[in-house]
């Protein structure tokens, strides 16, 4: 067979991706035009006249799609529409809301149902937490040597069996040396914060270390009250614990109650798929993460600042069962559930 | 419980995912590989730790001119502390889903499900790096600024660490920890440019023609393939490819090579989409033609 040279043939044999980017390639075009400003920018960037055309050229890109995949075989044509379609399609479906809308939401429905969701968890949390405080309690109760093992130097500070009443008053009554306040309320703020985010990441394993942590915690509380209530300071000890303590303790509850909720539906998901179960678990407990961190930023200004100007019991007592009692109400009072809420699912 | 087993129906191993929209069409995902999502994490990491840096010495600096010390530390602290956990979180939860890394990479957090990328996921996703990634390497750092890092404890940290650094590599779909808990995943979101019509390029020159049985040598993949060879325009793939098909059909050389394989393509493409039409998809030059 030779390969002749016709010269008569101006009948060019068409092919379909021909004809269809003679048709159609100005709304590609147009489209990836737009799509490319919105990346660059925000959708802000389009006027009206383009945002309504989104969705037209959008539709149109897709069914293009589709016919090119069945008809047309240059596969260049075929790739640049499929990647056309998918930029399209996560700027029309994917983008998250605008960051005021999501605080809306995050603080007026999506952190209190968050954390309404895991009261089971925080109730098991609270109890591992008493329980562990009142072990600490009755361990350096029976035997002071306890203490040491239960308390690190570094934490104790001082405060240890060996140290007299006056020390002891001195570290809840007296001044901060050095006058750094809100540095130190930084600092716990972001210790504490670090921690609680790890009690929660901690709880991908079956929610041993979340538990571990918590008891642990317990202990520590509950040595410390021991030591001071021996000295005839527990009264005080606790209003000291008290003004910050109710936030701060709650918080720690509250993420490792995240923590668990993650690990229990990874070990038991119930009638889902493990992912499928692991996945509402971590999206809702996330959210309630993100409220323990903003409840540790509270707890460390108070502890900080609060409780170092604030001498007097009674209203260090006063401030930390307040807080508490606006905690309780803000998760727990029942709200209206929205329909369709984003941020807690 | 339910453990879901999917024997026998294993999808192949490729990125490619099937994810259908609304309106019912598949757009064939392409998932992230692993050494893209490690390389715009190096790069993020790298901008972290410089930006971290350059605060601190900045600070530092304020601090030796006299501005306040206390102010410099809590600005330190408070920081450190957003750098560390909100830049995934910001950035990913802006309308982009993807860090200044993952942008210059192209690659893209998405939902799993196709629907909007909520805070929730964001942050469970970026909050196991924690685990993942600071944990056993600030354990290691606090032992070795002690002193104390002996070997095992070495060893397990790079152990912990190196489970979940991998992870990724261990499932088809190339999900961290973080992922299989959110719901996410990283997908490929680059922009492609939409290449020369081949055929139309050449329309007003005169064309070869070419006979059933020349055209009938080849199916859709060699076309593809043959595709990529004039678009990628290397002389020596040409000329190999011109030579091949020119032997295989009989066709004496015109010393055109370029303007044969052109023909040759507009040519098979227009008979096999013809085919296609009536319902005759020749996958490749195996299966039977007609």
């Amino acid at each position: 067979m030779s390969a002749l040279v016709d010269v008569r043939a101006a009948a060019v044999p068409l092919v379909n991706a021909s004809r269809f980017r003679a048709a159609h390639e100005a709304e590609w075009n147009r489209l990836d035009a737009l799509l490319t400003r919105m990346e660059k920018k925000s959708v802000r960037a389009l006027d009206e006249e383009d945002i309504l055309a989104l969705p037209l050229l959008y539709r149109s890109a897709l069914s293009s799609l589709s016919v090119a995949r069945e008809t047309s075989l240059d596969r260049s044509l075929v790739t640049y529409l499929e990647q056309l379609c998918t930029r399209a399609y996560f700027q029309l479906y994917g983008v998250p809301e605008s960051a005021v809308r999501q605080a809306r939401r995050f603080f007026g429905s999506g952190w209190p149902l968050a954390v309404q969701a895991l009261w089971r968890e925080t109730l098991v949390c609270l109890l591992l937490t008493v329980a562990g405080a009142v072990a600490g309690y009755w361990l350096v109760a029976t035997d002071t040597s306890w203490y040491y093992s239960i308390i690190p130097d570094a934490m104790a500070g001082g405060r240890d069996p060996s140290a007299s009443m006056e020390t002891l008053r001195g570290t809840i009554y007296g001044e901060q040396k050095g006058g750094m306040l809100a540095t130190f309320a930084a600092y716990l703020f972001t210790h504490n914060s670090q921690v609680a985010i790890f009690a929660f990441a901690l709880g991908f394993a079956f929610t041993v270390p979340t538990v571990l942590l918590l008891l642990y915690n317990g202990l520590s509380l509950g040595a410390m009250i021991c030591l001071f209530a021996q000295k005839g300071l527990g009264f005080g000890f606790v209003g000291w614990l008290t003004i910050h303590g109710s936030t701060e303790m709650f918080a720690i509850i509250l993420a490792g109650a995240a923590g668990m909720r993650i690990g229990t539906a990874v070990a038991f998901p119930g009638r889902d798929a493990r992912t499928e179960s692991a996945v509402r678990a971590g999206r809702g407990a996330a959210v309630a993460m993100a409220g323990v961190v903003l409840m540790l930023l509270v707890a460390g200004l108070l502890e900080g600042i609060g409780r170092q100007t604030i001498q007097s019991d009674a209203t260090r007592y006063g401030i930390g069962l307040a807080m508490l009692a606006g905690w309780l109400a803000y998760f727990y009072l029942p709200r209206r559930r929205e329909g369709s809420d984003a941020l807690a699912y | 419980m339910r453990w879901r087993t999917r024997r026998g129906q294993r999808p192949p191993a490729t990125l490619r995912r099937s994810f259908v929209t609304p309106e019912g069409v598949d757009l064939r995902l392409e998932l992230a590989s692993a050494g893209a999502r490690a390389g715009a994490f190096l790069i993020d990491a790298l901008i972290l730790f410089g930006t971290l840096i350059a605060i601190t010495v900045l600070l530092v600096t304020a601090g030796i001119a006299g501005a306040g010390g206390e102010i410099v530390m809590i600005l330190w602290l408070v920081g450190a502390f957003v750098l560390r956990n909100g830049w995934f979180m910001l950035f990913e939860m802006g309308g982009r889903g993807a860090t200044p890394g993952k942008r210059l990479t192209g690659l893209r957090v998405v939902a799993r499900d196709g629907g909007r990328l909520t805070g929730g996921a964001v942050i469970a996703r970026n909050a196991m790096r924690e685990i993942e990634l600071f944990l056993p390497l600030s354990f290691l750092g606090m032992q070795a600024s002690q002193g104390a890092a002996d070997g095992f404890l070495t060893l397990f940290a790079l152990c912990w660490s190196g489970i979940f650094l991998f992870f990724p590599l261990f499932n088809r779909d190339r999900l961290r920890i973080g992922d299989l808990l959110a719901g996410t995943w990283v997908v490929q979101n680059v922009r492609a440019k939409l290449g020369d019509d081949l055929v139309a390029a050449r329309a007003q020159q005169p064309r070869r023609t070419f006979s059933d049985a020349a055209l009938d040598l080849y199916g859709i993949y060699e076309l593809q393939t043959l595709e990529d060879v004039l678009r990628k325009g290397r002389e020596e793939s040409i000329a190999t490819v011109a030579a091949t098909i020119r032997r295989k059909a009989g066709i004496p050389d015109d010393y055109d090579d370029v303007g044969f394989l052109s023909d040759y393509y507009a040519a098979l493409c227009a008979r096999l989409e013809r085919g296609m039409l009536v319902g005759r998809r020749r996958e490749d030059k195996h299966a039977v033609g007609r």
